[in-house]
Formats: structure tokens, sequence, C-alpha cells
């Protein structure tokens, strides 16, 4: 299938057609940027909500349960669940469907695994775009699942409107580590795995957490979740109702909207412009003998970054 | 320019049928993930159908079965079919666990391009799938 037939497949809603757009814009291929390009005047209409959170917090048990929630309400759903590659092969075990199996038989649910391959960005640029072609699939919700490791969380949360903090009761030093920046990208704070002791003292910490961040418009509710046992997701789902209204309505509305729009531009535009420069001064050899030269203490790391930028910067004037 | 995005081959690994034993499942995955590939692992007690849904859904390249049940001549046709059905149509499909020798012909028959006994070595696994799998995007 071409890119027509894809976007043509996509927005009629054929299953395969999906799949196999995600898969090209998860390879960055020609096909997948112009796909990309067919369906994105078709996007802004799903719900579209990130998790985050530790790894084991119970992130894809609370995805499928919140998918179920949402299921009720009558909306169909589209998930995008990452998890991180390993950096010594670059593979990955995706194991998150294993949560989701009772999904795995509705019409009306989507989900696809992702890696997050490597560091350069790539979490942002592909999930980004997935949510989009999801979006523009015509699903009334997007759920995207991701480890939250440092960074990442933060490109999550350009990447979805509204952003969900998972964390869990043993999850004190967590919390106590979490720093204002991470509050900051969460719209919904959630204590899961409140069957087990210390829920409370773990939504306490959060509260005091958030009173130091910094002002905003919008108070992000803490909630108590036993994700396993289905509970608790009427709460998180009408509390992102809630936050989705709040950004509808917000005077700030258009100017949120163009933050987010920047900081997608910005995260896609550093990924591009990090692969590029650096394929470029390998090709050259010029990564190649800087490293030398560092190794060998006749220059220092500064100077050899600027000296492959300006290597970089000379080589794309002159393409002009 | 074009950007360095070597595709990294994606395999669906899930136990069909009733048998819970899923070691041999994940000593697969694992090698399979340190010799770079994307491994989507959705556990025991698949259904046809949920297996052929999964492989739709995540548009994989390859599925490995692995089955101990000895139910293989009857949920390995149906997974055929379920594929079939949602025409998932290019994927390369191999089996594990205990197949007995002379079923080895039949499941081959019914699409199976790769049939490992107990005790294969995993390199094996690898090679093969590195050889078969399909090149689409
Ligand atoms: N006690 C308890 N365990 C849970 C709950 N939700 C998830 N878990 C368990 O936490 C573990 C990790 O869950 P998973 O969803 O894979 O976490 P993820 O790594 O954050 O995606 C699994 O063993 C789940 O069964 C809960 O509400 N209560
Ligand atoms: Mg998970």
């Amino acid at each position: 299938m071409d890119a027509p037939e894809l976007i043509a497949g996509v927005r009629a809603g054929d299953r395969r057609a999906l799949a196999r757009s995600i898969t090209h814009v998860e390879a960055d291929t020609a096909t997948g940027r112009q796909l990309l390009a067919g369906l994105y005047a078709h996007t802004g209409r799903a719900t579209t909500i990130g998790v985050t959170g530790s790894a084991g917090v119970g992130k894809s048990t609370f995805v499928a349960a919140l998918a179920r929630e949402q299921r009720r309400r009558g909306r169909t759903v589209g998930i995008v669940a990452v998890d991180p590659s390993s950096p010594f092969s670059n593979g990955a075990i995706l194991g998150d469907r294993i949560r989701m199996q009772d999904l795995t038989g509705d019409g009306g649910v989507f989900m696809r695994s992702m890696a997050s391959r490597g560091n350069l960005g790539g979490l942002s640029e592909m999930a980004t775009g997935v949510v989009d072609l999801m979006d523009a699939a015509g699903f009334d919700v997007v759920i995207l699942e991701t480890v939250g490791a440092g960074q990442d969380e933060v490109e999550v949360a350009t990447a979805t409107g509204t952003t969900v903090l998972v964390t869990t009761p043993a999850g004190g030093d967590d919390i106590q580590s979490m720093k204002a920046g991470l509050m900051e990208i969460a719209q919904v704070l959630v204590v899961n795995k409140a069957d087990i002791a210390g829920a409370d003292t773990a939504v306490m910490q959060l509260r005091a957490l958030l009173a130091i961040a910094s002002e905003r418009t919008w108070e992000p509710p803490i909630l108590k979740t036993t994700a396993r046992e289905d509970k608790g997701l009427d709460e998180v789902s009408a509390a992102i109702d809630r936050h989705q209204a709040h950004l509808k309505a917000s005077a700030h509305a258009d100017e949120e909207r163009r933050a987010l729009a920047q900081s997608q531009i910005v995260a896609l535009a550093r990924g591009l412009v990090q692969r590029r420069a650096l394929a470029f001064a390998r090709a050259e050899g010029i990564l190649g003998q800087l490293v030398e030269e560092v190794a060998e203490r006749r220059r220092d790391p500064r100077a050899a970054a600027d000296a492959l930028v300006d290597a970089v910067q000379r080589n794309w004037s002159r393409a002009d | 320019m074009t950007t360095d995005t070597a595709r990294n081959i994606r395999v669906l690994i899930a136990k069909p049928g009733l048998d819970g034993h899923d070691r041999g499942a994940k000593v697969v995955a694992r090698a399979l993930r340190d010799a770079g590939m994307e491994v989507i692992y959705t556990g025991i007690r698949q259904t046809p159908q949920m297996i052929a849904e999964a492989a739709l859904q995540e548009d994989v390249d390859v599925i490995g079965l692995s089955i101990l049940s000895g139910a293989h001549l009857e949920l390995f046709p149906r997974v055929v079919e379920e594929l079939r059905a949602r025409g998932v149509d290019d994927v390369l499909l191999f089996c594990g666990g205990i197949i007995p020798q002379d079923d080895i012909p039949r499941v081959e028959a019914i699409g199976f391009k790769g049939v490992f006994g107990p005790g294969t070595n995993t390199n094996d696994i690898i090679e093969f799938v590195r050889n078969n799998a399909p090149q689409r995007v």
C-alpha cells in the first residue's frame, strides 16, 4: 500500500492500514512522512492522555483499566505503549500487552507497542506521530504509556493533552526525589496500588510537593486507584475530562496550543539536527579525528564540540 | 538527506493453548531481544484470535508460537485462518516446543517455515529469523 492508499485506509478505520502506517511513521520512512503530512489536518479531535511513571508502578494495568472505563463511557480507545530498548543490543521485549489481554478482542480498541529505540529523542519523535495517526484514525481517546526517565517525561507532556503521573504507596523515595519539574508536567496525579499500605501517606507527600510547585491555573487532583481491581478509574476519567474542558475553556488556550506546538517542533528538530550532524561528522571522518585529539589531550572537548558544529555549519550553508 | 533508521525486526512471541509453561518462550524472547529484535511478548493462554489480532495491531514481521500441550495440529491451522481473515498474509511463522517428528511435515504445510524442538540452540532461531523475515518498509 502506498501513502494515498494508507491515508484513505486510516481515515476509513481499516486496522491493517493503521498498523502499517504506524510502522512507516515509526521507521521514519518517506511514506511515513507523507502520511503525517496528509493526515495532520484530520488530527486534534481525540482526547490524548499521557500516562507516565517509574517501571513497575502499574502503568500498563492502569492504562488497561482506564481504557475499559473509557469503553464504558462509549468511547473508542487507541493505546501506544513505549518501553525502553536495550542499550546493548538495541532490541527490546515489549510486554505491555500482557496486562491488556482482555482488550485484544475489542474492536473499539487498538493497541500498539513501541520500543524507545535509543535516546536521540526517539521517544517523542516517533510517539507523537503515532498518537497523531490514531487521532486521525478516529479514536475518541488516545493513551500513550511511557516509562518516566528524566527527559522523557517532559517529552510525553508535549505529545498529549493531559498527562497522568502514576506512583505507588511504595514510591515514597520516588516521590521525594521527584523534581518540581516533574510535578509540573502532570495534570492528574495517581497513587496506584491503593490496596497496599501507605496510600494516604503517599497522597500527603504529593500534596506537600504540589504546595511548593509554582503558580498555575490548573490544580492537579491527587487520586487513588487499584488498577488491578478496576477501582478508582471513574474518578480518574472524570478528572481527565475536567482537565480537557479546562484546556479548551482556558483564557490561555491559544497560548498553550502555541507553546505545545513549539515544544513539539523543537523536540523533533533537535533530534533531526543531532542525527544529521552526527551522520555528516561521522561520514566525513571529522568526529573520528576529534575523538583522537581529545583522547590524546591535544584538544579539549568543548573546543572539539565547537569544531564539529562549525564543520557541520559550513557544510550546511554550502548545501544551500 | 536521509536519516539512519534501520528498521528493527519485530517478532510476536505467544503461547497458544492451555499449558502454562512459558520458560522456553521467554528464553527465545530474550535471545531475539539480545540479537537486536523487538519482541512483543503476550504470554500464556492465547487464543488464535488473540494471536492474530495482536499480530495485526503490532504489524509484526514474524510470529513465533511455543506449544507444549500437543494441540498444535488443532491450534496452528486456526491461527493461520485468523491471520488470513485479517489480511495478515506476509508474516514469517515459526514454532517451538514439543512437536512430534511425524507432525513436522504437516506443521510446515500449514505455513510454519521453522520448527524448533526442545534443546534448539537459540542462535539457530536467530539465524532463521534474520534470514527469512520479510523486509516490508
Ligand atoms: N497490589 C497491586 N498491584 C498492582 C496494581 N496494579 C498493578 N499492579 C501490579 O504491578 C506490577 C506491574 O504492573 P505493570 O502494569 O506491568 O506496571 P508498569 O511497568 O508500570 O507498566 C504487576 O505485577 C501488576 O499486577 C494494583 O492496583 N495493586
Ligand atoms: Mg508497562
